[in-house]
């Protein structure tokens, strides 16, 4: 099977594990070869978290720089960070909601304009989708549901080889019940922002 | 019931490296598992303490890891298999006990987790734990997926029962926290009580009995390395001229080279997984097969200077390469695309690297370390500290903890910090031979890890130095596990004792001892220059719950604050505490209320009183 390389971007506390997680229960529902890795660390304390996914028939999984087949950020200054994973070829994802580093916040490193950040990474890639995740999430009612915005938009793109019935299958198990419907709600929105925002 | 006891042998699934080791022991009927937590090994035993809370295994946070390991020793001597789980840094600490633990053996299966951390995404170095196999004369296995580290550690503990000596189990963090598919096995009822059977002229190694043992073990060595020459876990593929040894995850990545780089038919792997002793004949056959070896190991050369030492052994000639300026490095780890390109460039492979993009034009991207989280106690006691502290010219030893982030500025508190317990200890050192102001932070857990005995020294030594233990009640940056400071009856857990960090302070012989209250921030500075201004050992024990903990207990009480009119922009919240709520709108600062918890410092400190609470939405 061919094999296609996600790596996911976040910071801490933004729910990159729980899609991971979504993901990967997801191609094994479906038979689809998987292999994660993830570094969790300090997330807790506002650090990024990095989580990469390799489908298919490969060994290995971690992402060497380069080699990501598609990138999807929970955050504009995080996804432009993990532009070394990506190529020419690459598929990039990203919300455009910002969460500040303390370092950007006390000013010894001003935060890039978003528009600036687009058109580089829009530069450097084959393609950029971006909008506001959390904009989206907070239509839903749980403003935790970014993670699940921006897997509705990956799953839009068709890069994974994953179908939405197996993606949302996986949502339902993995979600707390009390969540699932709005987690649901906020893959559908996703989904259809990818769908104009490319 | 919990999801490792109720995954169905047979049935794919997909766990964790860590949940596949916690596993693997399961299947192996473990009945005793101690560990002092530690990424990235913290879920092993996480997993275990949820077990243990079901089912008959017996599980605990030992004090420290060489505790953890005399427990398990103790119980795999009475017949009952045991578990003890520790980062690589741990078996530093438990380095004293496993080395004699060698010559004494065990009876049941006795397997010990090490788990390493190349690139140092959570330690202070990234030390090879394979060389205390070597050094200890123990057996070592290294697993290269998730399954087979399920299945390996199931094998470890029939491998030390048949050897008699513990097993090392040495993992990294990309086999820790990969999540991969895997099949549970069977489960074997576990035998949780043993029995001892007196045996002192081979457990107690005085210089006449360890004569003995040692001999014993050389023995043992030797039926180690014979099991290890026929091990399932040294696996050999391919049968061309050219020969990779590989262990780890650099085997998965040797493997996705070869097929990306098209030398099936060219090459031979031998994957090493029971990694010591060596199978030296295995080696040695392989050797002579090849034209040219390449050792892909990450870390140290351990394998490779051994493949040496068998070649001139044998007389052989042939190029053996590994660790060089040219190839693998000793730093870090690796990835798919070093093996690849070392690879492509050792054995002559065309190979044309993918197109990284041209990043030389981004701007300046700030970066974003981890931080205190909104609300922090440490926070709130570092400030107190240095404010009390003001005027004096100090040092501050840190330790190992979420508040060695302390040591990033603003708070910039923190000066020096080798091991768990270094700030107590160099302390002493630093007081002796300077004539600054020292003031050391220790967290609770690392306390009762290896304080104790420094504050002891301390204190007979007459050293002159401020202790400041920051006790949130729980070790809170390996994902919050209990400590003994901890009251369990308030986690309604029963069955625990409780020991007092302030009675052991004044055990220890310290009078001038006081605890504060971080929040309340007048009167802990107050306290605080008490204590500076004594000569001699004192301790302030700062006393305020982990937030992030609390949260998850939904025990915060406190409101959100704002920051009102009478602001004045003088941004000394922002720029002396730097807490993560605080953000930047219009150039005026602003909480973020979604993250401030209302532990008030700001307010406090801020000179035109102008941060309120924020009153709650009718």
């Amino acid at each position: 099977m061919k094999i296609t390389r996600l790596i996911i971007v976040a910071v801490g506390g933004q729910g990159n594990l729980l899609a991971s997680k979504v993901i990967g229960e997801a191609a094994l529902q479906s038979g689809v070869p998987v292999g994660m890795s993830e570094i969790h660390g300090m997330a807790q304390r506002g650090g990024v978290v990095e989580s990469a996914i390799v489908f298919g028939d490969a060994q290995s999984n971690i992402i060497a720089d380069g080699e990501a087949d598609v990138v999807v950020g929970f955050e504009p200054l995080e996804t432009l960070r993990a532009l070394n994973k990506c190529n020419a070829d690459t598929i990039v994802i990203t919300s455009l909601a910002p969460l500040s580093p303390s370092t950007a916040i006390t000013g010894s490193c001003p935060y890039p304009e978003l528009k600036k950040l687009q058109a580089i990474i829009r530069a450097k890639t084959a393609k950029l989708i971006a909008f506001d995740a959390a904009a989206l999430a907070a239509q839903t009612g749980n403003v935790l549901a970014v993670n699940m915005v921006l897997l509705g938009a990956l799953i839009q793109t068709g890069t994974i080889p994953l179908t939405v019935d197996n993606v949302k299958t996986a949502i339902t198990t993995i979600s707390k019940q009390a969540f699932a419907a709005s987690n649901l709600e906020a893959f559908e929105l996703g989904f259809s922002a990818a769908k104009t925002s490319g | 019931m919990h999801r490792l006891l109720k995954a169905r042998p047979g049935q794919k699934m997909l766990l964790l490296g860590n949940e596949a080791i916690a596993r693997g022991a399961i299947e192996a009927g473990v009945a005793v598992a101690t560990t002092y937590p530690g990424t990235p090994s913290s879920e092993i035993s996480m997993n275990f303490f949820q077990i243990s809370l079901e089912t008959d295994l017996y599980f605990e946070y030992s004090t420290n890891e060489k505790v953890a390991l005399e427990v398990a020793a103790a119980s795999a001597n009475c017949g009952v298999r045991s578990i003890c789980v520790m980062k690589h840094v741990g078996l530093n600490v438990a380095a004293d006990a496993l080395l004699t633990l060698a010559y004494v053996g065990v009876k049941g299966g006795l397997v010990i987790v090490t788990a390493d951390d190349p690139f140092m995404f959570s330690s202070q170095n990234e030390q090879d734990n394979r060389y205390y196999a070597k050094l200890a004369g123990l057996p070592l296995l290294e697993p290269s997926s998730a399954q087979e580290a399920k299945d390996m550690v199931a094998y470890a503990f029939d491998l030390s029962e048949k050897l008699q000596e513990p097993v090392i189990f040495r993992t990294t963090t990309r086999i820790n926290h990969s999540t991969e598919t895997v099949i549970p096995g069977d489960v074997q009822a576990p035998q949780p009580r043993g029995d001892y059977t007196k045996d002192p002229f081979n457990h107690v190694p005085i210089p006449a009995v360890a004569r003995k043992l040692h001999a014993r073990l050389l023995n043992r060595l030797k039926e180690a390395e014979e099991i290890s020459e026929t091990s399932a876990y040294n696996i050999s593929t391919g049968n061309g001229r050219w020969g990779i040894v590989c262990n780890s995850v650099s085997y998965k990545y040797v493997v996705d080279a070869g097929t990306d780089l098209n030398m099936g038919g060219k090459t031979k792997i031998l994957r090493i997984g029971f990694s010591h002793p060596l199978p030296k004949a295995l080696l040695k056959d392989f050797l002579k097969g090849c034209e040219k070896v390449l050792v892909v190991e990450e870390g140290e050369p351990y394998m490779e200077e051994a493949l040496k030492a068998f070649a001139q052994e044998e007389g052989l000639t042939l190029p053996i390469k590994g660790k060089s300026e040219e190839l693998f490095s000793r730093l870090y780890e690796f990835n798919p695309a070093i093996v690849r390109q070392c690879l492509a460039a050792y054995f002559d492979v065309a190979y044309t690297s993918p197109a990284v993009p041209d990043l030389s034009d981004l701007p300046e991207i700030p970066q974003r370390p981890p931080t205190l989280c909104a609300g922090c106690s440490h926070r709130a006691t570092f400030y107190v500290v240095k404010k009390a502290a003001e005027g004096m010219e100090t040092i501050c030893p840190t330790d190992i903890g979420c508040y060695t982030l302390g040591f990033l500025p603003p708070l910039s508190m923190g000066d020096f910090l080798i091991c768990m317990g270094s700030s107590v200890g160099t302390s002493c050192g630093f007081s002796k031979v300077t004539d600054k102001k020292v003031i050391a932070f220790i967290g609770d857990s690392t306390f009762f890890h290896s304080g104790i005995p420094a504050l002891i020294n301390a204190v007979f030594n007459n050293h002159n130095f401020t202790l400041v233990i920051l006790d949130n009640g729980i070790t809170a940056m390996t994902g919050h596990q209990p400590n003994p400071g901890v009251d369990m009856k308030a986690l309604n857990l029963e069955g625990y004792g409780h020991v007092s960090i302030e009675a052991i302070v004044r055990a220890a012989g310290v009078s001038q001892v006081a605890a504060i209250k971080p929040y309340r921030v007048k009167k802990s500075i107050a306290a605080v220059k008490e204590a500076l201004n004594y000569k001699g050992v004192s301790v302030i024990i700062s006393q305020e719950p982990c937030t992030l903990y609390a949260k998850s207990l939904k025990k915060l009480r406190g409101k959100p604050f704002f920051v009102g009119e009478k602001c004045k922009n003088h941004k000394n919240c922002i720029n002396e505490l730097a807490c993560p709520a605080f953000f930047i709108q219009n150039k005026r600062v602003k909480i973020d209320p979604t993250l401030c918890v209302g532990c008030t410092v700001c307010a406090q400190i801020c000179p035109e009183k102008a941060i309120l609470p924020l009153k709650e939405k009718s």
